[in-house]
């Protein structure tokens, strides 16, 4: 938050705009933030030198290329983020519950602050906290599923996590040096143009999305050939696991979603950096083609979020309520009709562009046929527990509070979805409410109750159980109080985005949203809280058979952890529900009559040293430093080359070590079987 | 990207074929990755065709494209397919020394064409069409420009494939980078002649 006067138009040659004007020590919210981080750091930094702990660090997780490892990371990743969004959601409760004035410069965060928050916060949210925890979960479950050793491409699954983090890191680092975009978390120009964005705001927005967005990218590409070629013997497409099938959807629409974001990016770097005219005011610009390629990626993002979740709810409905799947074929065509329509309703975010009746009425009703496979898939979820033998566990508790939330929010949508009404709601509060209840409701419920399901197969132990549901119950009734408030306000004309209000009939709403925000904080303390209990008792916890649920799914049939290699055998499929078939038929827990070597990838350095040279690269180019930014572009492309020329990628590991590994696990799932019986 | 074994990738039965790094899958990952690349490029145009009015009262296309000029720019990258092509049937052959004649005389070309569109943009912003003239200039050299960054990226990953053939030969590594190089020599080609089509045949119509 530097003073305008800190502002460079004639960048130095050796440090760009960077001056120690850039630091904002003289702000009292952000100085102890920065003096806490500092500290925090230094502690880390001399603990883990302390415990000897660098080299271990290096080669078990940062060169790591083991999908199941990486998924670690990036869940990690997206729980540290969460805590700073969230930060930011607490901020924005808190302005909104004082600003009740009647004069300019109520509540406590001046303007250019609060706008940052709002910024920083749907950025953080959806970049570096949705998105790692869907691609986390992915990478965690997916191979599993398919009876795969890794993915397709393991050094790029961990040069995406890589330009992940440094696309985090940007954005944390906004918070130090210099400020973050005050635009909105889309920036739309002009505003995000130079002349009303002069600082550096916009191009950590820029750089920060771009590098992780050609992370996010290569992504989707790995896990579209991955799934479409790794199966195992025997599994047809319609005997993919959902969660696979909800995967594969959202990974097609990486691929076709994130180039749009990609040029649009560029173009408003372009337009930044050496002064074009795509989305200027004058010379022929046209801002709202702004408005279109950025929703044309944004529409299809949300799905991407959303999809994999729906996959989540399927495999705990299915295993918790000891059924097959009800439907699930109409499951898999609902994903894909979901898959295809998602990239034509983009124009519903701006119904109120003025593109005319006929346009509007096209995305209108475009809009409104998503919710019919929405709902085909509700009914699934509801015939496949209908009948069953439910067991209310917490995984389930969190999918019967998305069933009813996430309900809401769709009939919300289609309210929405009608142009006319749009004109009315259109960023108001009602829109916050709306989109906050299908997030929440949906992707994160479903990202909650994904890692309470896997928590046991990636850890080796599982979540306390009752920590879980009264988790599920704070982060419910919160969200509730939270969010219902919001719609009211909306209805009652309060737009979004508002720094302070000069109608006092909204401030009480506004403080029982305030406490529902607190009462969200008590959920996510109550799962840190989970987290630490769970580690401490994971001896008693332990999952020692690797199918704790006794689900039904192909990663359940190997252990918990699973081996680096996860499969001994690569297993032979005969069923959809592959583990369920073969506890059914008394082949589970065999060993084959022979162990074979197994081919592995090695871990490599490439990933983390060409993200930390884009690193560099992004920082140089925010802060103008130009020969900085060429080093680091020219860094990340000779150390790629000399990737390309390094022998020996991969090994076999010897049977004997199979042998042993495999032994070790079969004789624990046997004791297992017998002190049970 | 890294393979070794080129074999036994589809085969059920075969030992091998849970040795996910395969060829196959490089090549298939590659054309996944062209079809993304598609779309970027597909963005472009629609910003061209968006942004195809907006001359902002300046200089417009038809005063300052010259059709021979981009014929002969546009006969030197078609040529260069062709001449990939006939690398890759040497490189069928095992025949290295002709493989890398062809592929030199393409670089070659990709080369030429780079110099030409440089010195057409060097040509274009001294009549005063510079990128920040209009908003359809700045689409223009954005979508143009993208291409030619494209086929500089071709060029330098021909460079380091004749250090990985220097080094190698003809192993299963090499043959997959050269095979994915070939796809995006030959898509760039295609993307150009939609260049042609849509920012210079119609843009002097």
């Amino acid at each position: 938050m530097g003073s305008k006067a800190t502002i460079i138009t004639d960048p130095d040659p050796l440090t760009g705009k960077l001056t120690w004007d850039s630091i904002p020590v003289h702000d009292p919210v952000i100085l102890p933030v920065m003096i806490a981080v500092a500290l925090g750091g230094i502690f880390l930094f001399a603990l883990i030198t302390k415990m000897g702990k660098w080299r271990y660090l290096w080669d078990e997780w940062i060169t790591s290329v083991d999908h199941k490892k990486i998924g670690i990371m990036y869940i990690i990743a997206a729980i540290i983020m969460l805590v700073r969004g969230f930060a930011d959601a607490l901020m924005m409760r808190a302005q909104q519950a004082l600003a009740t004035a009647d004069s300019v410069g109520a509540g406590y965060l001046p303007p250019e602050h609060y706008d940052q928050i709002f910024t920083a916060h749907g950025v953080i949210m959806i970049f570096f906290v949705a998105m790692p925890l869907v691609v986390g979960l992915m990478n965690i479950v997916v191979p599993l599923q398919i009876g795969a050793r890794d993915v397709a491409f393991p050094f790029l699954n961990s040069l995406s996590f890589w330009l992940f983090v440094v696309g985090a890191v940007l954005v944390n680092v906004s918070l130090f040096v210099g400020e973050f975009a005050a635009t909105g978390w889309l920036a739309y120009p002009p505003l995000s143009g130079l002349e009303y964005s002069p600082w550096v705001g916009v191009d950590y927005w820029l750089w920060a999305l771009q590098i992780s967005g050609i992370g996010t990218l290569l992504t989707g590409i790995n896990f579209f050939v991955t799934i479409l070629r790794m199966r195992a013997p025997g599994m047809k497409l319609m005997q993919m696991p959902v969660f696979t099938w909800t995967s594969l959807c959202a990974n097609v629409l990486i691929i076709i979603s994130f180039p749009i974001l990609t040029v649009t990016i560029t173009l408003l770097t372009l337009d930044r950096y050496i002064g074009t005219n795509f989305f200027t005011n004058d010379l022929g610009g046209n801002q709202m083609m702004y408005v279109n390629l950025i929703w044309a990626w944004g529409h299809p993002e949300v799905y991407i979020l959303i999809l994999p979740a729906f996959g989540i709810f399927s495999e705990i409905t299915a295993t918790f309520s000891r059924k097959r799947l009800f439907g699930y074929t109409s499951l898999v065509w609902a994903t894909a009709v979901i898959m295809v329509l998602s990239m034509v309703v983009w124009l519903h975010h701006f119904f109120t562009m003025g593109a005319g009746a006929s346009v509007n009425a096209f995305f209108g009703i475009a809009t409104m046929i998503i919710s019919v496979p929405t709902g085909v898939k509700i009914f699934n979820w509801l015939f496949t527990m209908y009948k069953g033998r439910v067991e209310f566990s917490a995984a389930m508790w969190w999918t019967c509070s998305f069933l009813f939330t996430f309900t809401i929010g769709g009939m919300t949508g289609v309210m929405l979805a009608v142009p006319a009404a749009d004109f009315v709601l259109h960023n108001s509060l009602f829109l916050i409410a709306h989109f906050h209840n299908v997030i929440i409701g949906g992707a994160v419920f479903g990202y909650f109750a994904g890692m309470t399901y896997w928590f046991p197969k990636a850890t080796g132990f599982m979540l306390d159980e009752k920590l879980g549901k009264i988790a599920c119950a704070l982060w419910t009734v919160g969200f509730f109080a939270a969010f219902m408030p919001l719609y009211i306000l909306g209805f009652n004309g309060m737009t979004r985005r508002l720094n302070y209000y000069d109608n006092p009939e909204w401030t009480p709403l506004l403080w029982i949203a305030a406490g529902g925000a607190l009462i969200v904080l008590a959920g996510i303390m109550t799962q840190f809280y989970q987290i630490f209990v769970s580690i401490r008792d994971r001896h008693k916890n332990k999952d020692v058979t690797g199918d704790p649920w006794n689900a039904r799914t192909l990663e359940w049939a190997t252990s918990s952890p699973p081996p680096f290699y996860n499969f001994a055998e690569l297993p032979k499929i005969h069923d959809r529900d592959e583990h369920y078939y073969k506890k059914e038929h008394g082949l589970a827990y065999q060993a084959p009559d022979k162990y074979k070597k197994i081919h592995m990838p090695k871990n490599t350095w490439a990933g983390v040293v060409i993200s930390a040279f884009s690193l560099m690269m992004g920082f140089a180019f925010i802060w103008h430093i130009w020969w900085m930014a060429a080093f680091g572009f020219l860094g990340m492309i000779a150390s790629w080359i000399m990737y390309s020329f390094e022998r020996n990628k991969d090994y076999y590991v010897p049977v004997e070590q199979v042998e042993e590994i495999e032994a070790k696990h079969l004789d624990a799932v046997r004791q297992h079987a017998q002190t049970n019986s | 990207m890294s393979q070794s074994h080129a074999t036994g990738h589809d085969e059920i039965d075969h030992h091998d074929h849970d040795h996910h790094d395969s060829g196959g899958d490089t090549v298939f990952g590659f054309w996944i990755y062209i079809m993304s690349d598609c779309i970027l490029f597909a963005t472009l145009f629609a910003t061209y065709a968006v942004l195809s009015g907006g001359y902002a009262g300046g200089l417009t296309p038809k005063d300052l494209f010259d059709l021979n000029f981009v014929a002969v720019e546009t006969a030197l990258l078609l040529f260069s397919s062709f001449t990939f092509g006939m690398a890759m049937l040497y490189a069928n052959k095992r025949h290295m020394k002709g493989m890398i004649s062809w592929l030199v005389f393409t670089l070659a070309l990709g080369l030429g064409f780079l110099g030409m569109e440089l010195y057409e943009f060097y040509h274009f912003s001294s009549e005063g069409a510079t990128p920040q003239s209009s908003a359809y200039w700045s689409a223009f050299y954005a979508l143009v420009a993208t291409h030619g960054l494209h086929v500089l990226g071709g060029c330098i990953w021909m460079l380091v494939l004749f250090a990985h053939f220097k080094r190698d030969g003809f192993t299963e590594d090499n043959l997959v980078r050269l095979s994915c190089l070939s796809l995006f020599w030959h898509f760039l080609d295609i993307i150009w002649i939609c260049v042609f089509s849509v920012v210079y045949l119609l843009g002097v119509m």
